[in-house]
Formats: structure tokens, C-alpha cells, sequence
């Protein structure tokens, strides 16, 4: 580890905590306060969306209301996908003449990005058509990450709404919440920093491909597109689908350490500026900043852990003449070096962002650990945008039940008493991802259909079977590489993942969040515990590694951890 | 206490050995599938048998041991018995409790009056076939046959077989002291009483069945706990059973006993099988401090107490006014004024008089018996003179209301000093009454009677403060009487001029800011309140209404009891976060321990895994599984009595706990499967 590496993470982290509390205030304004920026201009076009729908923002939803409207928007995004990808052969903008995407990967791929997990099975530019990547594509970077706001935005109102069991249940209107937040939110500052990575080099043209003679005099043809515009939302919105196949480690789309920096900003900025949304809805801004302070710390302690573990090389160049100094070079690029890929695979699998700028497979064991680590957390260090906060909230839940009673008193949060009903669904909720990842990888380590995808055998490619389910259903869609995806087995298996990893946990998410609205708020007194200071931030963190660690570690010990110490005594793959 | 409690030692010989019977019983699948985590045990326990048997009699190629099975078998068994001893063990600590109780509901023949008229013909019956509305007919020296009210009559009655207390009571109809209970007996005189409840539903059935464990309902948070518990397990279970085609990826067969030992290990057993232990004890310590509670909810309920209303009197003071202090007039010296105190109130038989007497007798070693006092002529107090006194050996002593005395030494030829004035005032200012004293035409000075307070109050309450309960003492005194005892007694707020309305309005403003309300109360007209309130904890002595409407009732009438119920109900959950916590935290050392064991016979590298350096692989999976039995033993103890509650304020509280249970459960174990594993070894079992 460097000292310039350190710096770059600290400027990368002094950036998001400045950042966290303007862009929580100016969501707060959006969402909440009704008194919308720009509102001359995008407020007139957002009237003539609902007047086009007709929806009447006024009308707020109560929690089944609510989850309803979603899951439609989201069943009608799949099938509206599934179909053009399978009609893309009869369809306009389709000059290379792909023929429709087989049924397994059409599936795959519309649960995909709906879900926001953006996992590709698929080369883009072999397989979609224009109008497949543009209108069944790019069109969920919005609309998917702006469901994750608008199911945050439902729970934390649930949590904050001091209504009592007499006032309104109702938690807002899904389809203002879904229309504020791409056109105040992602629209503008996508477009923004669209701008800005263009002036550092990333492209945008609508060009043909290029044929070059490169120095050597080899031909070479050179990929183009509008790169940018995509770029920006898929950073900002944690998609992670990549324009080319490389994604980030691209030099098109991320040419410089300035875009990197940009790009991982732009990963962190909303799930952060959340927290402080959260807080102000909360009317105590200290309740946003002890979650961010949670996320912090996991953040910390996986980049940690992922940076010392590449910065000393591999070990099993020990003993040749090769020079190490740089550390685990195998699969990351120059320009990065091991500290700006560390820092980039952390950020993204915490964030459940899933764009790349190394092969995490060519990490060294434990360094690939931890992005795997990073997504079996639920997905809650800063996490998807809204998915992370919901991730976080109901990790509060259970570590405030467990708290309260502790301290010998009915557990509370917010004023709101923890009852059974609301554990109940908390644990439905942490229950999906082990069902799903262990249920899926138990399957495909011992049934031909997964096996025959491998790249490696033994623990390394127990550990790519593991990632490939976590990274599906952590809607991450970060790959580990080294995992043959478009199989009919792996396509299903993973759509399944998606879906599941998504939906069967917005619901019970939802759940709370109509139970919670209802509930009488007590008084706070001496003998109710502070979820507002470092304690609590403490215990959070705790139960949050212990439900992963505890869920994951087996399966994990027969993956990543043997293969740590099986390369640590020179056994390789 | 009272004197009767009889506190059963932790582990009582008798109840230990019916409850080793007791576990065995338990055994039996269908009581143990109402506890999901112990039921995932027991299947695991019959599975790894049916493999030991299979292995004694096949002799499979490529298995695990035979003893290794057998053991493991031996020892999941273990934790399922353990867990149904600490069940069993709660219950018979219960049943000791409940059959205390029980001698009071002794089967006697009641003499029934036929058609339940008053006037009705006596016929007798047993005491356990009398319905609600009967009516009964008690005399000197018998006892009453259940939980009734006095319709007719009034009786001194000893209750010593509930409260302890020898000295008898009187009870009488009307009013709010007409409540008898079954059990008691009447020492005095003819009452006619009115069943009020059916055989088996009386307060004290129901407690029975609640320390017995039979009816004991879950309380909410006890099931919220449980269905985390639930999830937990089915984690497990799913990280348990996918491990085994994930092993077998890795070319790795893992033994079915090897899966159910690290299984069971997981699932959080040791709050699993203390759950139902810590809610039976719970709720015998609430009745080993004879308070008996109609369900587990309401002690729960208590634990959460954010706001308490008492009765000024009765509960704060003793509800006389008595002589605190004489103040006498200048070139008056005290002994001489408290002398003609003393002898003014010698024939004043009211608990004031008696005050005085008992003041100057024991602060100005005054002879009681003054000589030729018994001679003297006692004059009575009279509402037109507002005075008593006495006249003996030509001096006329009089104490009265401070106006009365000056017109009495006016009127003698004496004169009223200035200062009398000032004192007077000064008492009535710090809420007290001022009594003047005169001896002939000579006034000497005031006797300071004050509505004092309780001993020892002023601490319990400075406990309530620090536990984050606010207290509210309420009375109809004028509020500047109300302020002073108040601040005297250390409540944090009072009501004055309080009627049963402004009362009931007090308890809804304060729900309404959502507190939790808990008060106490006695009478019939309390009875609307308690009902309101939260947690209503009812006095023994008081009516039948007031019992009815609250949750709880104190057999002691004592109303400050209020605070070890608080302290009952926080128990309760304390404990079981604590032992939830542990349980959890207990796994980190398991995983440690039982996951190298299982994978080394294939990945050898992953051997620095195996930190505690356990012996053998086989040593190490069942040093686990021992471990893990035996901690379910070593905690029955505090499961039984509770963790123990300090009113430090939550986050204090929560980081003693966490430091206890959250970092002790994670070392704990590690510290024990090495130990277990050194024993096993030193022993040659492995």
C-alpha cells in the first residue's frame, strides 16, 4: 500500500462526504418539501406526464397501493424488454441485422436491468440492436434506479411520518416519486457529468467504427458509440452495464484517473446523499449521518482488507524473478494501478453498481473476497441507490429489536415500537439472499449444467459460481469473470436471481414500511436507547456482519478462504 | 417480602430431580415442536442415533467413526434434555410457588344461602363448586371460600395467608375495603360475601397456571423473538445443507453427523432452549414479591413504563398529619412547650394526638405518665371551639387551631405575641399545619404537624428518576400543600385538587404524548383509571372493581411495589437479549472450531483455520457440540434469575450488555471448546 494510493482514497471519500449533505438536502427539496428547483421549466414537464397517465400527484398511496404500482411498472418493463429484444429482428435501427436474442437470454437480460442489476450474458455489440440498447436498455438505467429512490423513499416515511394510528397510512404517490426522481434528479446530473467526462475523453459520436493502422502496422478496428451519455447513468444510477464488453477498464469510457475518480463519485454520490435525506426526513439529521457512518466503516474495512491483499502481489510469483512492487498487476490496468482498482471494485460491489475497472477474478483470493463479501452484505454499504438505504433500514429493524431488548424495554426506533409483525418481515427479507445464493450455487456446483460453465475448477471456481449468484441477486451484476453466463441454466438460474434478489425483498421492505406509518409514536425517555450515536452505529455494523458472516462463511470457506491459503502454499488453478 | 415467602434455593433438590424426570417426558416430538429450535435439534439428535445403529450393525466402509457418531448422538441428546431440565426446572420452581398458594384455596364447605337471597336458608357446599354470584355466609373463625365482596356486614379478618402480615384487617361492605379473599379467615363477627369469580378463575388460579408454565401465552416481544429465532435457524439450516453439495463440488463427502453437529452448533440453541425458562421464571419472581399478574404481557408492559401516578396518601405519606417539630415562642424553652403539648394531648386518642404524645416522649424524653395527669379533666376537641387540652392541678393546657387559642388567652387576659403570627404562617407556607399551644393565658408556642413523608421514599423514587420513569403524585390537597410534599418526597410533578376526573384526563394527555401509564389504586372510583392506564396495579385491600380493572394486583397493598415490577418486566427482556445476543455471538468460535475440521481431510492448506489448536478434527467437532450442550446448563442459572437491571439510563445499560454478552459470547466459547478438547484429550476419549 502507498501513500499516493491512500490519497487517492481519501480525496474519493472527502469528496462524498461533502457532497452527502448538499445532495441530501436538495432530494429532501424534491421529494419532500414539494417545492421543486428549475420548477418553471421541469415542472411543466412533469405535469404533462401525469396529465398524459393520468395520474393525479396529489393522491398518495398506502403501502399496497404502492408496492402494486411498482411491481406492474417493473412486470410491464420485463415483458415491453423481452419483447423488443425478441423482435429486435423485425424492428428499425437495426443496421448490423442481429437476429432476436434467444428466449433464456432475452429473459436474463429484461430482469437484468429492470431489476438494476445490469448483469450482461451477452456482448452488447454482437448481440442488441440500436433500438434494443436504447429503448430496452438505457431506459431501465433510469427508471430502475429511480424505483430503488422511490421504495427508500416509502420506508423512510414510514419510519419518519408521525401520523399515529389515526392519521393517513398513505406513504406518497409511486409514480410522482418514480417521475421526480429521473427528471430532477438523475436526468439533470447525469447530463451534467456527461459533459464533464466528454471534456476528459470519453466519447460520444454516432459514428461508424474505425479501421486504424496501428505503429506496429497491425489493423485494428476501434470500437465507438455514444459512450458518455451512458456513462454517467450507469455510474450514477449503480447499473453498471457497460458500453464495450470491458466496461470501465475501457479506455473509452474511462480514459483517465480524473474519470475514475468521477465515475466512482458518481457510484456513492446519491446512495450518501440519501442518508441525509434521511435524516432531514427524520427531523434529526444525526439519525442519516449514524447510517453513513455505518456504511462508512464497512466500506473502510472491505477496501482495507481488498488493498493490502493486492498490494502484496501474488504469491505465487514467491520465489521467481519477477518484480512485485506494484502488487497484483494480473488483470488491472496500467493507468490504475492496484490502488484505483481496489478502491473501484469495493466501491462498486458495495454500492451494488457493478461497472469494473479490473478482473476481480484475477484479484488475489482474498482480495476477491471481499467485492463477494461486499455483495452477500446485502448490498447495504451505501449500497444501490434506495436499495441501499431500504437495505440499511431493515438492518436497523432487527439490530434495534435486539437492542431494546437489551436494555429491557420494548424495542423502539423513531418513536415507532418494533413489534412482531415487522420482525417477522425483516426476516423474510434477510432470508432471500440466502435461499437464492446458497440454493442456487449448491445446484449449480454439482449439477453439469453449472459445472460446464467453469473456467477454473476447484475453490477458485466455487468462488465464481458463488459470485455469479451473489452479484445476481446483490442486483450487483458485476461479474467475476471466468464464468461462461449465456447457457440456458446460467441464464434462468441468474434471471431467477435477479428477480427474486430484487422483488422478494422490496416487498417485505414495503411491508414495513405500511406498518411502521400506523404505528402510535411513543416519547422518547431515559430508558430508551439512542439510535443517534456511535453505540448504535456499532451495533448496526455488528449485525450486519454477523448476518452475513454468519449466513456466508461456510459456503465461503470452501471458496475464496481455501483458495487463500491454498495459494498461499503455491496451489493455483 | 412478607414473612411467609419462602425463597426456594436455585436448585432445590426436589425440583431438581422431578424436573430430571420432567426433561425426559419432554422428550416427546410433539412438546418439543412448539420450540422450532430445540425441534431442529431433536431431529438432528434421532438422525445421528439412527446412523449410530447403522453403523454398530453394517460396519459402512468410508464413515465417520462409530464412537464419533455415537458421542455426537449422545451429546445432541444432551442439549435437548438440558434444555427441557431449564423448562422443567422454571416449572417446578413455579409449582413450589404456586402450591403456596394453593394451601390458600384449601377445599372448605361453604354455607351457601340458597336462591341468593339474603334472607335465603344456609345450605352447605363445597367450597370449589361455588359459581360467580353466590352467596356465602362466613363467621368467626372460618374461612373464606373464594375471591368474593362483602354484601353484609363487617369482620376483622386475618390475611397473613396471602400477605404475611399478622395483624388483622377490617373489612366491610360498601366502600373500598370490601374485598375478601379466598383463603382468609375471618376472625370476628358474621359477614355475607358475593362470589366473584367461577372455580379456576380466580386471580389466583390464573397466576397458578401463569408460574406453572401451562397457560402461560407468549408476550409480544417474546414472539417477535421467536420468529427472528425461526429465521435464524432457517439460515442455517440453508448454510448447513447447501454445504453439502457445495463439499461435494470439492470432491469433499461430508458426514451427515459432521452437517447436523455444526447445525446444531448454529442454530441459536442456547436462547432457544432458555426462551420459555426466562418467561416461567419471570414470572415467579413476580409472585415471590406478591404481585400477581393476569398475564405475561402486562409485566412486559411494565418493563416499558414511562410514566407513574401515585396517591399522595397512603403511598407518599402515611396519610395523618403528624407532629414534626415544636417551634416555641421566644423566652419559651422548648421542653416547657413540649411538656404542654405532650399534656394537652394525653387523652387525645386521634393518630395527631398520638403524634405529639410519641414527639415530645421520645425527642424530650417527656414522661408520658406525668405525675397527677390522670387526674386531670380531658377536654374534648368540639368543632365550635376548635381545641382540646386538659385541666389538672389548677392549669388549663389547650392545643388548637392558632385563631382559637388566641381567642382563648384574650379572653383569659393574656396576650397574642407577634411572632405567633409569623410562625404559623411560615408552617402553612411549607404546606404543614401549625397547632398553637397555651398554658393558661400564656401562649408558648405551635406544634408543626406535617403529612410526612414515608421513609425511604425520597430513594425510590431518586430510582424511578434514574430509570427514566417520571412519577406524578397525585392529591387533593391545595397545590401549594401538594408542592412541598412533593418536593419533600422527590416526585417529579404532582396533580392537585385532583378529582377522579382530572385524574382520568391526566392518564389520556400523558398516552396521548405516547407514554406508557402506570398507576396504582384501591377504590371504586380508581377503577376507570386503571382500567386507562397501561399497567394498573391493584391493591388486595381494595374493592373488587378496582381489581378487576387493573392488570396486576399486589397481594402487600404496598403501592410502591410498582418499582420491582418495573424492574420484573425489564428483567425479562434483558434477559432474554442477552442470551439472545451470547447465543449468536457464540457461533463466530463454533465456525472456528467445527468448519477446519470438517474440510481439512480434503483442503489440508486450510489447517491454520483450526486456531484454538484442537486436537483432532473429530475432537474438535465434538468439543463443539459438547460445549454447546453444557452452556445451555451453565446458563440456567441466570435465565432463572434474571439478569440483573441497574438504572443506569439505556445506553449505559446497552454497552455494559454488549460488553458482557456481545464480546464475552464471542471469546466465551473459544476459552470452552479448547478446554472441552484438552479434557476429551487428557481423558483419551479422542
Amino acid at each position: 500500500m502507498t501513500l499516493v494510493g491512500w490519497v487517492q482514497v481519501l480525496v474519493f471519500f472527502a469528496l462524498i462526504v461533502a457532497v452527502t449533505k448538499p445532495l441530501g438536502v436538495f432530494m429532501h427539496r424534491v421529494f419532500e418539501t414539494g417545492e421543486a428547483p428549475l420548477g418553471r421549466f421541469l415542472g411543466r414537464i412533469e405535469n404533462s406526464i401525469y396529465k398524459l397517465f393520468g395520474v393525479d400527484p396529489k393522491r398518495e398511496q398506502d403501502w399496497k397501493e404502492y408496492c402494486f404500482a411498482l411491481l406492474a411498472f417493473s412486470a410491464l418493463g420485463v415483458l415491453v424488454t423481452y419483447g423488443i429484444e425478441r423482435l429486435q429482428g423485425h424492428l428499425p435501427f437495426n443496421p448490423q441485422h442481429f437476429p432476436g436474442v434467444p428466449q433464456e437470454l432475452a429473459f436474463n437480460t429484461a430482469g437484468s436491468f429492470v431489476t438494476n442489476t445490469n448483469w450482461q450474458s451477452y456482448s452488447g455489440e454482437s448481440t442488441m440492436s440500436y433500438l434494443t440498447q436504447m429503448a430496452g436498455l438505457a431506459w431501465h438505467n433510469f427508471t430502475s434506479a429511480a424505483s430503488g429512490i422511490a421504495v427508500a423513499l416509502c420506508l423512510a416515511r414510514g419510519f419518519t411520518r408521525r401520523g399515529g394510528p389515526a392519521g393517513p397510512k398513505t406513504l406518497g404517490n409511486f409514480w410522482v416519486d418514480l417521475n421526480r426522481s429521473i427528471l430532477y434528479v438523475l436526468l439533470p446530473l447525469s447530463f451534467l457529468f456527461a459533459l464533464v467526462l466528454v471534456s476528459q475523453g470519453v466519447i460520444q459520436n454516432l459514428k461508424p467504427y474505425l479501421d486504424v493502422t496501428t505503429l506496429e502496422g497491425a489493423k485494428q478496428t476501434l470500437t465507438l458509440g455514444p459512450v458518455a451519455s451512458q456513462e454517467a447513468i450507469k455510474q450514477l444510477g449503480t447499473n453498471g452495464g457497460g458500453f464495450f464488453n470491458a466496461n470501465a477498464a475501457h479506455p473509452f469510457e474511462n480514459p483517465t484517473p480524473f474519470t475514475n475518480l468521477i465515475s466512482l463519485f458518481l457510484i456513492f454520490a446519491i446512495p450518501a446523499g440519501l442518508t441525509y435525506t434521511y435524516g432531514r426526513m427524520a427531523k434529526d439529521s444525526k439519525q442519516g449521518w449514524i447510517l453513513f457512518a455505518a456504511m462508512s466503516f464497512l466500506f473502510f474495512a472491505g477496501l482495507v482488507v481488498c488493498y493490502h491483499a493486492e498490494a502484496g502481489g501474488n504469491s505465487a510469483f514467491a520465489g521467481l524473478p519477477l518484480q512485485q512492487t506494484l502488487g497484483n498487476m494480473e488483470g488491472k490496468e496500467a493507468r490504475f494501478g492496484v490502488a484505483a482498482s481496489t478502491l473501484y471494485a469495493t466501491v462498486t460491489t458495495d454500492a451494488s453498481c457493478g461497472a469494473v475497472n479490473a478482473m476481480h477474478d484475477s484479484f488475489t483470493a482474498l482480495g476477491g473476497l471481499v467485492p463477494l463479501v461486499n455483495i452477500e452484505l446485502s448490498e447495504v454499504v451505501f449500497g444501490g441507490v434506495g436499495a441501499g438505504l431500504y437495505g440499511m433500514l431493515i438492518f436497523v429493524v432487527l439490530s434495534v429489536f435486539i437492542a431494546g431488548l437489551m436494555v429491557g424495554r420494548t424495542p423502539e426506533y423513531l418513536g415507532k415500537k418494533v413489534e412482531a409483525k415487522d420482525i417477522q418481515l425483516a426476516t423474510l427479507y434477510i432470508l432471500v439472499f440466502p435461499i437464492i445464493i446458497l440454493g442456487f450455487a449448491a445446484w449449480a456446483a454439482v449439477s453439469a449444467m453449472g459445472v460446464s460453465s467453469l473456467n477454473n475448477n476447484g475453490a477458485h471456481g466455487l468462488s465464481e459460481i458463488l459470485y455469479a449468484f451473489s452479484s445476481a441477486a446483490g442486483n450487483n451484476g458485476s461479474a467475476f469473470a471466468g464464468l461462461n453466463a449465456n447457457t440456458p441454466f446460467w441464464n434462468i438460474a441468474l434471471g431467477i436471481s435477479m428477480l427474486a434478489g430484487r422483488f422478494l425483498m422490496i416487498v417485505p421492505a414495503l411491508g414495513i414500511a405500511g406498518a411502521m406509518v400506523a404505528k402510535k409514536v411513543v416519547a422518547p425517555s431515559l430508558g430508551t436507547f439512542p439510535t443517534n450515536g456511535p453505540l448504535f452505529a456499532f451495533l448496526l455494523v455488528s449485525v450486519i456482519l454477523i448476518v452475513g458472516a454468519l449466513t456466508f462463511f461456510p459456503a465461503l470457506s470452501l471458496g475464496p478462504i481455501v483458495d487463500h491459503f491454498q495459494s498461499l502454499q503455491g496451489k493455483v488453478f | 417480602m412478607s414473612s411467609k415467602a419462602q425463597t426456594v434455593s436455585l436448585f432445590d433438590r426436589d425440583i431438581t430431580r422431578r424436573a430430571i424426570g420432567e426433561s425426559f417426558r419432554k422428550l416427546s416430538p410433539r412438546m418439543v415442536a412448539k420450540n422450532p429450535v430445540m425441534f431442529v435439534v431433536e431431529v438432528g439428535s434421532a438422525l445421528t442415533t439412527v446412523l449410530f445403529l447403522r453403523d454398530i450393525l453394517l460396519h459402512p466402509a468410508g464413515h465417520a467413526p462409530i464412537w464419533f457418531t455415537g458421542a455426537v448422538s449422545l451429546w445432541l441428546w444432551f442439549t435437548v434434555l438440558f434444555a427441557n431440565f431449564a423448562e422443567a426446572v422454571a416449572e417446578g420452581r413455579g409449582k413450589a410457588q404456586a402450591e403456596t398458594l394453593r394451601k390458600m384455596r384449601k377445599e372448605t364447605l361453604a354455607r351457601r344461602l340458597v336462591g341468593g337471597k339474603l334472607e335465603g336458608k344456609e345450605e352447605e357446599i363445597p367450597s370449589s363448586s361455588l359459581r360467580k354470584g353466590d352467596l356465602v355466609v362466613v363467621e368467626a373463625n372460618q374461612l373464606v371460600p373464594g375471591d368474593g365482596e362483602i354484601i353484609e356486614g363487617i369482620a376483622s379478618v386475618d390475611e397473613s395467608a396471602i400477605t404475611g402480615e399478622s395483624a388483622p384487617v377490617i373489612r366491610e361492605s360498601g366502600g373500598d375495603r370490601s374485598a375478601v379473599t379466598g383463603g382468609t379467615k375471618v376472625l370476628s363477627d358474621r359477614i355475607v360475601i358475593r362470589i366473584v369469580s367461577d372455580p379456576g378463575e380466580s386471580f389466583l388460579d390464573r397466576m397458578i397456571a401463569l408460574v406453572e408454565g401451562a397457560a402461560r401465552q407468549k408476550t409480544p416481544n417474546e414472539i417477535a423473538l421467536h420468529i427472528l429465532l425461526v429465521g435464524l435457524t432457517i439460515v442455517f439450516l440453508l448454510a448447513c445443507v447447501t454445504l453439502i453439495p457445495l463439499a461435494k463440488y470439492s470432491s469433499l463427502t461430508l458426514s451427515v453427523t459432521a452437517i447436523v453437529a455444526l447445525l446444531v452448533c448454529l442454530i441459536p440453541t442456547t436462547i432457544g432452549g432458555l426462551l420459555s425458562a426466562i418467561g416461567i421464571a419471570g414470572m415467579d419472581r413476580l409472585l415471590k414479591k406478591n404481585v400477581i399478574a393476569t398475564s405475561g404481557r402486562a409485566v412486559e408492559a411494565a418493563g416499558d413504563v414511562d410514566t407513574l401516578l401515585l396517591d399522595k396518601t397512603g403511598t407518599i405519606t402515611h396519610g395523618n398529619r403528624m407532629a414534626s417539630e415544636f417551634l416555641p415562642l421566644p423566652e419559651v424553652r422548648i421542653e416547657m412547650l413540649a411538656e404542654a403539648a405532650l399534656l394537652a394531648s394525653l387523652a387525645d386518642e386521634t393518630p395527631e394526638g398520638r403524634s405529639i404524645v410519641l414527639l415530645a416522649n421520645e425527642k424530650y424524653a417527656i414522661p408520658a405518665n406525668a405525675p397527677g395527669a390522670s387526674t386531670g379533666t380531658f377536654v374534648p376537641f368540639t368543632a365550635q371551639t376548635r381545641m382540646s387540652g386538659l385541666d389538672f392541678g389548677g392549669r388549663s393546657i389547650r392545643k388548637g387551631a392558632v385563631d382559637s387559642i388566641g381567642k382563648y388567652v384574650i379572653a383569659l387576659g393574656g396576650r397574642v405575641p407577634a411572632e405567633l403570627g409569623e410562625l404559623a404562617a411560615r408552617i402553612g407556607d411549607s404546606g404543614g399545619t401549625p397547632l398553637a399551644v397555651a398554658d393558661g393565658s400564656r401562649v408558648l408556642g405551635i406544634i408543626h404537624l406535617k403529612d410526612v413523608v414515608k421513609a425511604g421514599i425520597r430513594e425510590r423514587f431518586k430510582r424511578f428518576h434514574a430509570m427514566g420513569i417520571r412519577t406524578v403524585m397525585i392529591t387533593g390537597d391545595n397545590p401549594r400543600t401538594a408542592a412541598a410534599i412533593a418536593r419533600e418526597a422527590g416526585v417529579d410533578d404532582f396533580l392537585a385538587e385532583a378529582t377522579p376526573e382530572a385524574k382520568m384526563r391526566l392518564i389520556k394527555d400523558e398516552q396521548a404524548k405516547g407514554k406508557l401509564v402506570a398507576m396504582t389504586g384501591d377504590g371504586t372510583n380508581d377503577a376507570p383509571a386503571l382500567a386507562q392506564a397501561d399497567v394498573g396495579v391493584a391493591m388486595n385491600s381494595g374493592t373488587q372493581a378496582a381489581k378487576e380493572a387493573g392488570n396486576m394486583v399486589d397481594l402487600d397493598s404496598n403501592p410502591t411495589k410498582l418499582l420491582e415490577i418495573v424492574e420484573v418486566g425489564k428483567q425479562l427482556l434483558m434477559t432474554r437479549g442477552t442470551l439472545t445476543t451470547f447465543s449468536i455471538a457464540n457461533d463466530v468460535a463454533k465456525y472456528f472450531a467445527i468448519l477446519p475440521a470438517m474440510f481439512v481431510p480434503v483442503f489440508p492448506e486450510i489447517a491454520p483455520l483450526n486456531v484454538m489448536h484442537l486436537a483432532s478434527p473429530y475432537s474438535a467437532i465434538l468439543s463443539a457440540v459438547v460445549f454447546n450442550a453444557l452452556i445451555i446448563v451453565l446458563l440456567i442459572p441466570l435465565a432463572l434469575k434474571g439478569v440483573r437491571y441497574r438504572p443506569l439510563g439505556a445506553a449505559a445499560i446497552l454497552r455494559r450488555s454488549l460488553l458482557i454478552y456481545g464480546v464475552g459470547g464471542v471469546v466465551a466459547p473459544f476459552v470452552g471448546i479448547k478446554l472441552v478438547d484438552l479434557a476429551l484429550e487428557a481423558l483419551h476419549l479422542v
